[in-house]
């Protein structure tokens, strides 16, 4: 991919303005950088809310497959690349233990206008959600609970498919 | 063949890699019969076949149940991806 185009797979925590900032630095054509960002969040769910009315989720942590993360990732940058006219991405996902309100995925996409940018970036976290090997396991007071998948996921990426 | 094992299937069955030898992935042509393979081991193994939505990956690219599998190939089982 060329060096506007990058992903990274990390542990530490990333600087939101700079990495937008370096989406649009030295170039006069962007008109549009889309961006997403997304946290651990401390679950409300009632199932998953403490007697004491806390929530239950005191940690999450992140397990991937090295090689696999950083070629899926790349391939749908690419993907993306094919469908909109878009001048660089930037795709960040930390892996680890993370804590509620941690940062956990960065994407965003500069174009010429905010159409592609806005597509591209929700193309792309639609499909990071189903096809990049990344799994989350819940650290609560009961023990560990891996993630379960859930079909609305699915049902995001397959309606870019028509 | 290197066969690796993540997340809640990782922990399932205790390991989370193992190697094969070329004879006895000699005769096995899919990823479904080598899931089917290792599962006959027993238990824990059997949780290759009873784990609901099972995905696979063949060379860091993730496949359908019946895609084919050779030996040297870098093979890995998984649940469905969580990440995002």
């Amino acid at each position: 991919m060329s060096p506007s185009f990058t992903v990274s797979v990390q542990e530490a925590d990333f600087d939101v303005g700079a990495e937008l900032a370096a989406l649009s630095a030295g170039r006069d054509d962007v008109g549009a950088v889309a961006s997403f960002v997304g946290f651990v969040r401390a679950d409300k769910l009632a199932e998953k809310v403490g007697a004491d009315g806390t929530a239950n989720v005191q940690a999450m942590t992140l397990e991937h497959y090295p090689g696999m993360t950083e070629k899926a990732l790349e391939a749908i940058v690419t993907e993306a690349q094919g469908r909109w006219d878009i001048y660089g991405v930037r795709v960040i996902h930390r892996v680890g233990r993370l804590l509620p309100g941690d940062r956990i995925v960065f994407v965003a996409v500069s174009s010429a206008h905010r159409g592609e940018a806005f597509a591209a970036c929700e193309f792309i976290m639609d499909y990071l959600k189903t096809r990049a090997p990344f799994w989350k396991k819940e650290d609560t007071a009961a023990g560990g609970r891996w993630v379960d998948a859930r079909d609305t996921d699915d049902a995001a990426a397959a309606r870019w498919l028509t | 063949m290197k066969i690796l094992f993540f997340a809640g299937l990782r922990e399932a069955l205790g390991t989370s890699s193992i190697e094969l030898s070329a004879p006895e992935v000699a005769s096995i042509a899919t990823i479904g019969a080598l899931r089917d393979h290792l599962a006959a081991r027993g238990e824990p193994w059997a949780a290759l076949a009873t784990m609901k939505n099972l995905r696979a990956a063949v060379n860091q690219q993730m496949v359908p149940l019946d895609a084919p599998v050779s030996e040297g190939d870098e093979v890995a089982f998984f649940p469905p991806v969580t990440g995002g």
